[in-house]
Formats: structure tokens, C-alpha cells, sequence
């Protein structure tokens, strides 16, 4: 039981750590407010499932064309609104992921609230398949397990690629876009097409976990992917640090180690004051790392935008 | 298309330059759209339906309206975009159902509720935005904080009074009658206090002192404290005009909708950004305008589409207002500052 519980705390570690990568690349580096995260993993997971229900495509398959989609929409979002500056640009984020939400919630090919299931078999047979061979290790009591393995070494993989990335002359003007956008611009940078492409990556990473979120969860529906989330995705951000791809797995684990965490505390409250209170506390923790540490756990002052 | 696209560039290039379309100024091009579409509602579905619409929209542009004008003047003087401000709303209608429970008459439990309110907002200036500004925090920072500081009073007020949803307790059964149009009797007091407290802010902006200093402030803050105006002073009284203004909304909204749980602010916020964004940022009249015209257009949308859709009329309005006019309608050509 404990275990599994553990299990569960890792997978949704690795989710919103693969999540958080895009905030990173995009706050982090490009200085982007992309406030409309969630609403990109919900078009990667949605995505998935409409192609495997509706259009019977298999599991992988309709993998690719929802990161494809997924990055299309960031195409759409950033064409639109990247000219503007950065609170309308954070505004129109935010209002794109809601319009992302009450489209899935009342439209029909979506299942609205009911929300779709049955596109996973795909994944449950690999899922068997892998626990078969975790059997010789004895093992393959913990059924989440394949998951959490295929999700850690896909973010790891991220991890590093996005590691790598950032070492490019691409990167460097990225950073140089933060600084200083007309800077960088002067230097004969096209910015806006820089700009896209963060946003264009960001969309596809945001895809990925949604698609790792369907696996997770096995039924969609359109309050996994509550606006909200993303702002868990910027606690993770600030709480690893600004400007280190490392600290947000660090700052995943710990913030999902002690959102979880808290479930395990004998409390006499309801369930539905438990998850109140666990929103107050990534509410405080938002607050108070802003304040006290805005730089994060292993972030670096210097990567910090001084200028609002 | 093409000037529209340039309507929006002059406003991001800070440029001075008119828009080359705008002949009219441009309030009088949206009245006429307004006018247009409600010619066009009655010669579809009639006069009372159109009718009946249009006075729905008026009392959701009420409460959005009183709303809107609490964000524009955070925002307007300290670059707060305010996301705990349709929280501040939720706290104002779950205090009237504490006082209510404690056994307050409602009256007097919705002035005390806008009172605290107003309290809660002055408490978040002195709590979280002074120390922030003083650390000299950037935008993403003030960002976090401001969602940080909404996730927080929500999940307060559904940790105490949980997430089904309430009602004030009031008698929302019996209406007003003009002619075939039906307007509920709470719902018309929630326009007309509405409608009062807008214009006493509005004039109180205009004519006051305080009202004065404050615009002397969100101008330009470097000028206005070596003026000589006590700018924490004008801060505070800020955050407990916005904080009233929306505990007020607050109450007006719960008083108008009838029932609602903890997460109507956060449904409701972004209309009310659409609002401030149309009447220009920081201009209180603009917002109460704004205000009107995102509430009678949700309001027209039902006539055209499910109600269930009505939400996403708001934000479809705002990312329009956001690319093809981000000064709004009475936006005044940016200055550098």
C-alpha cells in the first residue's frame, strides 16, 4: 500500500516534472509568462483519446499527431499573442487555457463531463508485457510500476536534451531575448520567431505529460486539466529554481513528496477540506518563495529578470 | 483586417500614431455595434426576449462592472495584475453568509461583509504587495504572488464552508414586472446599488482630493511623491476602495445569481480582466463600461447559444480586446514611463 503510494507520488513527480521543462524554457529563459500550460497538456491528453476512441488510430500513433496538435496550438497561441507585452501576454494565456477547458467540458466530441475512456489498451498490454519481466525480480506486485519507469526515463531523456539545448547559440539568444528583446532584435535576431519556438516546445512538452497523465489517470476528463495546474507547474518552477533545468526535477519530487505528503497526516478532516488545505498551502508556498527566495532551491540570481 | 492588425501594433510600438480606420471616436463606433447587434436580436427573437436579455445584462454588467473598476485602479497604480480579486468577491458574499449564520440581518451583514472585505485587501497590501514592492519584485513574482494570494483565500473559504453550493438565504422567488419583462426584486436592488456605488466612485475620482492624488499617482508615482502626496497614504486608501468595491460586487453577484460556491470569482475573473481591458487599463469609467458591454453581450449570447457557453463569450471578448485592441475603447495613447 505504502509503496504504491510512493509510486503514484513519483509518477506525478515525473509528469509535472516533464510539464514544468516547458515553464522553464519558456518564464525561465525566454521570459515568457506562458500561463496557459494546462491547457496545452489538456489538448495533448484529449487529443490522444479522441484519436484512439473516435478514430480508432493506435496508442502511438495518435501520440505523435496530439504532440503535433499540441504544437500547432502553440503556433495559433504565439502568432496571436506574442506581440503583446508581458501581463496581456500572461492574460490571453490564462484565457486560452479556459477556453481550452469549457470546450472539453460542453462540446460532444470531447464527452464533455462524462470525459472518455477506453483508449489505453495499447498501453496495458506493454503495461503486462513489462510486468512480466519485473516478475523475475519479484516486482511485479506494484502495477504503476512500468509507468513510473517509462515516465522517469522520459523525463530524464527531456532533462538532458533540454540540457543540451541550452548550451546552443539558439539558447543564448533566447536568454538574450529576456534581457533584452530590442537588444536582441538590433543584433538582427528575429525575436518573434524565437519566441515561437520556445512557445512551440514548451506546447510539446506540455503535450507529453498530458499524454502520461491519460495513461496515469485511464479516464479523461476536463478537471484534470484545470487552469490551476499550471500555477503547480510555477510553484515546481520557482521552487527548483529559475534557470536550471536540474531544479525542476528537484523541485518537482519535492513539491509533490510534500503535497502528497500531507494525505498521509491522521487528520479528522473531509476529504474536500484536505484538498482545500492542500491548495493553501501551494498558494503560501507561491507566496512566500516569491518573497523570500525568487531564485529558487538551485537558482541563480543572475538568471532572475531584475526588470519587471 | 489589415488596420485592425495595425490598431493592435500601435498600441504594443507605444506609438502615438491614430489608428487610420477610427473617423468616429471610439465610443461612438461601439455604441453603434452595440445598437446593431440589439437591432439585429429583436428583428430575430422579438422584442421582449431581446428586451428581457438586455436588462440581464445590464444587472451582470453591474456586479462585473464594480468589479472591473477594483482591478483597473490596482492596476492601473502599481502594475498588480490582481488574480486574488474575484476571490476577494467569494470572501465578500461567504462573509454575508457567515454574519448571516452568526445571526446578522442581512443588510447590515452585507455592509459589514463589504467592510471586511475592504479589510482583507488593505491586510494583502500590507502583508504581500509593500514587502514585494520594497524587494523590487518583477513581473513573474508579483504574478505568482497575486494567483498564490487567490488560491489561498479560495481554498480558505472552501476549507470552512466546503464547495457545495449556497444560497444567501434570501427571498429570490418574488420579481418586478414591466410590462411582459420580469426582473427580480434582488436582482433590481442589486442593479440600482450597483449603479449608485459606481457613480460615487466615478465622481469621487473625479472631484476628491484623495480621488485627484490617485490619478496624480497611477500617472506617474515618481512625480506625485515629490509633489508632496503621501503615496503609501493613496496606496492603502487604493486597496480599501478596491477590496469594498469588490466585496460589494461580491454581494451583489450572490445577491442577483442567487446560488454560487467558492469558485465563482475565478470564473468570473476573466471577464472581468475583459471588462478593465476594454475600458482601458486603469480607467475606472472604462471599466465600468467595459463591464456593461461583457455583460450584455454573455447575456445576448444565450439567445444565440446554450447558456452553459457563457463563460467563454467573456474570455473570447477579452483575447479579441487583447489582439486587436489592447488600449481598449477609451484607451488613451500609452506614454512611456
Amino acid at each position: 500500500m505504502s509503496v504504491d503510494f510512493w509510486i503514484n507520488v513519483g509518477v506525478l513527480a515525473g509528469i509535472y516534472g516533464i510539464f514544468t521543462l516547458g515553464l522553464q524554457l519558456n518564464a525561465g529563459f525566454t521570459g515568457l509568462l506562458n500561463f496557459g500550460q494546462a491547457g496545452f497538456m489538456a489538448i495533448g491528453a484529449y487529443s490522444v483519446g479522441i484519436f484512439v476512441v473516435s478514430w480508432g488510430l493506435p496508442l502511438w500513433l495518435a501520440f505523435l499527431l496530439a504532440v503535433a496538435l499540441a504544437v500547432a496550438a502553440g503556433m495559433l497561441v504565439g502568432i496571436s499573442a506574442l506581440r503583446l507585452r508581458s501581463h496581456h501576454f500572461a492574460i490571453a494565456t490564462i484565457g486560452f487555457a479556459e477556453i481550452v477547458r469549457y470546450t472539453l467540458q460542453n462540446a460532444e466530441f470531447s464527452g464533455g463531463n462524462q470525459g472518455l475512456i477506453g483508449f489505453d489498451d495499447d498501453w496495458r498490454s506493454v503495461n503486462e508485457w513489462a510486468l512480466s519481466k519485473l516478475a523475475s525480480v519479484e516486482l511485479d506486485a506494484y502495477t504503476q510500476l512500468p509507468l513510473l519507469l517509462a515516465i522517469w526515463a522520459t523525463f530524464l531523456v527531456l532533462l538532458v536534451t533540454m540540457e543540451l539545448l541550452q548550451r546552443t547559440p539558439w539558447a543564448r539568444v533566447l536568454r538574450g531575448i529576456r534581457e533584452d528583446e530590442d537588444a536582441t532584435a538590433a543584433l538582427g535576431k528575429n525575436t518573434f520567431s524565437y519566441k515561437l519556438q520556445s512557445l512551440g516546445i514548451a506546447a510539446a512538452l506540455a503535450a507529453i505529460a498530458g499524454f502520461f497523465v491519460s495513461l496515469n489517470i485511464t479516464y479523461l476528463y476536463p478537471t484534470v486539466f484545470d487552469p490551476t495546474f499550471t500555477f503547480f507547474g510555477y510553484a515546481i518552477l520557482v521552487l527548483g529554481g529559475l534557470g536550471s533545468y536540474t531544479g525542476v526535477a528537484l523541485g518537482s519530487i519535492i513539491f509533490w513528496v510534500l503535497l502528497e505528503g500531507t494525505r498521509l497526516m491522521e487528520t479528522s478532516l473531509s476529504a474536500g477540506q484536505q484538498s482545500s488545505l492542500r491548495f493553501v498551502i501551494v498558494g503560501l508556498s507561491l507566496i512566500l518563495l516569491s518573497r523570500l527566495r525568487p531564485q529558487g532551491i538551485l537558482g541563480n540570481r543572475n538568471e532572475l529578470r531584475a526588470e519587471p | 483586417m489589415a488596420t485592425l492588425v495595425e490598431t493592435g501594433e500601435a498600441a504594443i510600438e507605444d506609438s502615438t500614431q491614430p489608428p487610420r480606420f477610427a473617423r468616429l471616436p471610439r465610443p461612438v463606433i461601439l455604441l453603434l455595434v452595440l445598437v446593431a447587434i440589439l437591432c439585429g436580436l429583436i428583428a430575430v427573437f422579438g422584442p421582449t426576449m431581446a428586451a428581457q436579455a438586455t436588462l440581464n445584462g445590464f444587472v451582470a454588467g453591474g456586479y462585473i462592472g464594480l468589479g472591473a473598476i477594483g482591478l483597473t485602479l490596482v492596476f492601473g497604480m502599481l502594475k498588480v495584475v490582481n488574480f486574488a480579486h474575484g476571490d476577494l468577491m467569494v470572501s465578500g458574499a461567504y462573509l454575508t453568509i457567515l454574519l448571516a449564520w452568526l445571526g446578522v440581518p442581512l443588510p447590515l451583514g452585507m455592509l459589514l461583509a463589504v467592510t471586511g472585505t475592504a479589510a482583507l485587501a488593505l491586510a494583502t497590501e500590507k502583508l504581500v504587495w509593500r514587502p514585494l514592492r520594497r524587494a523590487g519584485a518583477g513581473t513573474l513574482q508579483l504574478f505568482l504572488s497575486a494567483i498564490g494570494l487567490g488560491l489561498v483565500i479560495r481554498s480558505t473559504i472552501q476549507f470552512f464552508a466546503g464547495s457545495q453550493v449556497r444560497t444567501l438565504g434570501a427571498n429570490v422567488v418574488t420579481s418586478i414586472a414591466f410590462g411582459p419583462l420580469r426582473m427580480g426584486t434582488l436582482q433590481a436592488v442589486a442593479f440600482v446599488v450597483g449603479l449608485v456605488a459606481m457613480v460615487i466612485v466615478g465622481l469621487a475620482l473625479r472631484y476628491t482630493n484623495i480621488g485627484k492624488e490617485m490619478r496624480a499617482l497611477a500617472d506617474n508615482r515618481a512625480l506625485a511623491e515629490v509633489s508632496g502626496i503621501n503615496t503609501s497614504r493613496i496606496i492603502d486608501i487604493t486597496w480599501t476602495i478596491s477590496g469594498c468595491l469588490a466585496g460589494l460586487a461580491g454581494v451583489l453577484y450572490a445577491t442577483a445569481i442567487g446560488s454560487f460556491n467558492p469558485n465563482f470569482g475565478i470564473t468570473l475573473l476573466l471577464g472581468l480582466f475583459a471588462a478593465t481591458i476594454l475600458g482601458g487599463i486603469g480607467n475606472a469609467y472604462g471599466a465600468l463600461v467595459g463591464g456593461i458591454v461583457i455583460g450584455l453581450s454573455q447575456e445576448w449570447s444565450t439567445l444565440l447559444f446554450n447558456a452553459r457557453w457563457k463563460p467563454v463569450v467573456g474570455f473570447t471578448l477579452l483575447i479579441l480586446m487583447l489582439l486587436f485592441m489592447p488600449q481598449g475603447i477609451f484607451g488613451r495613447t500609452r506614454r512611456r514611463s
